[in-house]
């Protein structure tokens, strides 16, 4: 639908580089008024980038950047602003403790003549507007109250209508629920047809080939390919993804999966009517030896916090948790690990240091075991490159910061540092969210691996093909319940969907 | 696992460490370097009683006791807090160590003597006491050590005043003595107890699982918590350190200056914290060291010792001195940036 006119935005042979390393090579981009155009790309591909150049998040780059014809350059966001582009980040960014009105206005509310800000009307516009977006919320509650998903979902209302005439939307459905994505895609619609264009950037590749008009493919900082959607399948785009054939990486589990029957393994975690506020309520479950148990649940379900209570790093209200039979009370995150419990939360930024090399990252939670007072660097060093080989870490440089590697990479060193001395029970939150399809298969064989050797292992996740692809048993946890547990049955996305 | 290009960074191929980036990223170590050698030239060429062995070693000891201090100030701000109370907490272990000594019979202090070691060890058992409350505060109540200290700065304070009541305390035990005023084969003791010191936290820093922690809970708190580290106890230590420190910058410096009263330490507040900083240790934690200290010393030492070679208002010092201190955090806040960028 855009052949014949010209974009009104033009960008060419954009590179960009951190620290000298390029994240982005010579790349051609063109976006038309009214056209919704999906990125696809692997982690570290240059999606993300391009797109905070577009935005200004990163004003210095080199090539040419047309904006309606006319030679651009943003030197801050606030530029990209005013020249009408909006972008809704990955990561949440609100404020959490303002209203919802306030957020949805933060930045232009509306004033008087004297600069007040007008409160009665800022509701008014804000509930109107959510409304159209199908989301009814009182605008004058504290944005922090509501569920995460909700959160999500205001921000991009925010975004969607500030007026902008170029809105990028980078991974904007992995927090949401089903009902929510079709509301948000139905609103895209609506809005391109009002001749907004729109970039989308996603894993889900059912969601891209829904949604948008045209398809680009990055990998490795280059633009692969340019496809109208209505021309292009799945498999071709995972293909121009990675490079190879990716039909048979990329299960769609709507099929019924068969779990297994229910092995002899003992009880190494035992959860007994743990409860936390409005949050959790009365959960009671068992990790054993040699499974992996899978807890589903929509964002703001409670798995958040469920995890964070395994990890010592939050207190339950009520309820027991008792490791192999012993009852325990973690009073810090350090004797939960003592007790041989190991967690990898959802967000990577949280658990890794950015400055520090490799392999201080790797060592960090087992420095205790191999040096009492002195530390032993030559040792340190060694463990992390077996690590860092045998998870097949790229580059393989134990040496390097952590900020240089890629995300999937990242969090393969995020899981290498509880490797060296196993826990008993590990605890992953959304191992592979924001991941592509070849670090997935890699963290999915990790994790089988150390089932293998006899780990318990959790994996919380809000994706259900996340949970299928790892899990043994599968708890659905709904508003801080346990609401169905699939054991020795069969399972498909559709009946966890319809559990939740 | 077949996916070896699929989860492959761009900096696969390319080192990324041209000289530019790397210089980048060792600004905090190389600006304050530079400073140093700027201001001894500087001082050097514009007054010709500067650069002279007699007055190296008066900076040497001019810079002592606030090393002393700076020593467990870097490790606060190391792990990203701050100790408002150092100077008054010198300042109570310095006047705490008189009043356990038995002094002139005209001093009009109702003091309570002991014998020396005694006295010291009282002395340090306080100030470490006092750290103990700033590290409880901090980390069981969860008030920001800001304010927390800034709090202890007068408690620091009231029980001094309560020690001595506005008189002044001159004998400190023998052992003090020697070692804030005595000196052997022609060097200070107190140069040799700072040097000392600072060698010691420079080790601790670099060598002890203990030194890592302080660096990784500086450089994310929230992932030192993730990696299973007892975060509390890590901020409770350094907080302990800080005061005792001090304590023994205080009872050094009482010896040295001869006369433990109140406020003696006023100044060292705003010193020690400009010696870490401008040294180059992060603002954010994390990064620095006590090798960016001692820079950092040298460069206020320098500066202040400077002044007083060149004729120059006296008044007009004090805000050349804020003047560089502005000039290092700019320099501190950029350092974080131009590292972040590299990294990012």
């Amino acid at each position: 639908m855009s052949q014949g006119r010209s974009p009104i935005l033009e960008l060419n042979q954009i590179t960009k580089a951190f620290g000298g390393v390029e994240a982005l090579r010579g790349v051609d981009f063109a976006l038309h008024a009214g056209e919704i155009h999906g990125l696809v790309g692997e982690n570290g591909a240059g999606k993300s980038t391009l797109m905070k150049i577009i935005a200004g998040v990163h004003p210095e780059f080199s090539g040419r950047f047309m904006l309606d014809g006319k030679e651009t350059r943003f030197r801050s966001t606030r530029d990209a602003h005013a020249a009408g582009i909006g972008m809704v980040h990955q990561e949440l960014s609100v404020a959490p403790d303002l209203t919802v009105a306030e957020n949805v206005f933060l930045g232009n509310q509306p004033t008087n003549r004297l600069g007040f800000v007008q409160w009665r009307r800022m509701a008014r516009e804000a509930g109107e507007q959510l409304a159209r977006f199908g989301i009814d919320v009182d605008p004058m509650t504290r944005l922090g109250d509501l569920p995460i998903g909700l959160q999500q979902l205001i921000e991009i209302a925010r975004v969607l209508f500030s007026g902008a005439r170029i809105i990028i939307l980078d991974e904007p459905t992995s927090a949401l629920s089903p009902p929510e994505v079709e509301r948000l895609f139905a609103t895209l619609h609506k809005l391109r047809n009002e001749g907004t264009s729109i970039v989308f950037i996603s894993h889900f590749i059912e969601d891209i080939l829904r949604v948008s008009d045209v398809v680009t493919v990055f990998r490795n900082g280059r633009k692969i390919a340019e496809t109208a959607s209505a021309d292009t399948t799945k498999g071709a785009l995972i293909e121009a993804m990675i490079g190879r054939g990716g039909e048979a990486l990329e299960h769609s589990y709507t099929d019924d999966l068969m779990l297994p029957q229910a092995g002899a393994g003992s009880a190494v975690l035992k959860v007994d009517q743990l409860s936390l506020g409005r949050t959790l309520q009365d959960v009671s479950f068992e990790a054993r030896a040699g499974e992996v148990l899978g807890i589903y649940g929509f964002m703001g379900c409670g798995q958040l916090e469920l995890s964070r209570i395994l990890f010592g790093k939050l207190k339950p209200d009520g309820g027991t948790l008792a490791v192999d039979g012993a009852a325990k009370t973690f009073r810090s995150t350090a004797a939960a690990r003592r007790a041989g419990v190991a967690l990898v939360p959802e967000s990577r930024r949280a658990m890794l240091f950015h400055q520090e090399p490799v392999y201080k990252n790797i060592s960090i939670s087992i420095l205790d075991r191999i040096s009492a007072l002195l530390l032993k660097p030559v040792r340190e060093r060694a463990i992390a490159q077996r690590q860092v080989e045998q998870l097949q870490i790229r580059p393989p440089m134990v040496g390097l910061d952590l900020g240089m590697l890629s995300g999937g990479n990242q969090q393969k060193v995020a899981l290498a540092k509880w490797l060296t001395y196993p826990p008993r029970l590990l605890v992953l939150c959304e191992p592979t969210r924001g991941m592509d399809v070849g670090a997935k298969n890699d963290v999915i064989n990790i994790v089988r691996d150390l089932r293998a050797k006899g780990l318990a292992i959790i994996v919380l996740s809000t994706e259900p093909e996340t949970v299928l692809s790892l899990a043994d048993r599968i708890l659905v946890l709904k508003r801080g319940a346990v609401v169905r547990e699939f054991a020795g049955e069969a399972v498909s996305k559709d009946r966890l969907l319809e559990a939740a | 696992m077949a996916s070896s290009d699929s989860a492959t960074a761009p900096a696969d191929h390319k080192r990324p460490r041209g000289l530019a980036s790397f210089l980048r990223s060792q600004m905090r170590n190389i600006a304050p370097f530079l400073t140093l050698i700027f201001l001894s030239a500087f001082f050097a060429i514009a007054s010709p009683s500067f650069a002279t062995i007699d007055n190296v070693g008066n900076i040497l000891t001019q810079v002592s006791v606030t090393g002393i201090i700076a020593v467990g100030l870097t490790f606060v701000i190391l792990c990203a807090e701050i100790d408002l109370s150092i100077a008054s907490i010198a300042n109570v272990t310095g006047i705490a160590v008189a009043y356990f000594t038995l002094q002139e019979s005209y001093v009009n202090i109702a003091n309570v003597p002991m014998p020396g070691i005694v006295a010291i060890l009282l002395a340090l058992a306080l100030c470490a006491l006092l750290g103990l409350v700033n590290a409880l505060g901090l980390t069981l109540i969860g008030i920001p050590s800001f304010i927390m200290t800034l709090a202890m700065m007068q408690i620091a304070a009231g029980v001094s005043a309560l020690l001595v009541r506005g008189q002044i305390a001159y004998k400190v035990p023998d052992l003090i003595t020697t070692l804030g005023s005595g000196s052997i084969g022609g060097i200070p003791w107190i140069v040799i107890v700072a040097a000392v010191m600072l060698l010691g936290g420079h080790l601790v820093l670099t060598y002890t699982r203990f030194g890592r922690y302080v660096y990784m809970v500086g450089g994310n708190r929230e992932a030192a918590e993730f990696a299973g580290l007892n975060v509390k106890l890590i901020l409770g230590s350094v907080m302990v350190i800080s005061a005792v420190c001090s304590g023994i910058g205080g009872m050094l410096g009482v010896a040295h200056f001869g006369s433990a009263q109140q406020n003696e330490f006023d100044t060292y507040l705003l010193d020690s914290i400009a010696a870490v900083v401008v040294g180059g240790t992060s603002l954010f934690g994390g990064r620095g060291g006590i090798g960016n200290t001692i820079v950092g010393l040298f460069v206020l030492g320098v500066l202040n010792n400077g002044l007083d070679h060149v004729n120059i208002d006296s008044f007009l010092k004090i805000l050349i001195r804020g003047l560089i201190l502005l000039a290092a955090l700019i320099i501190n806040v950029y350092a974080q940036r131009l590292r972040e960028q590299a990294a990012d």
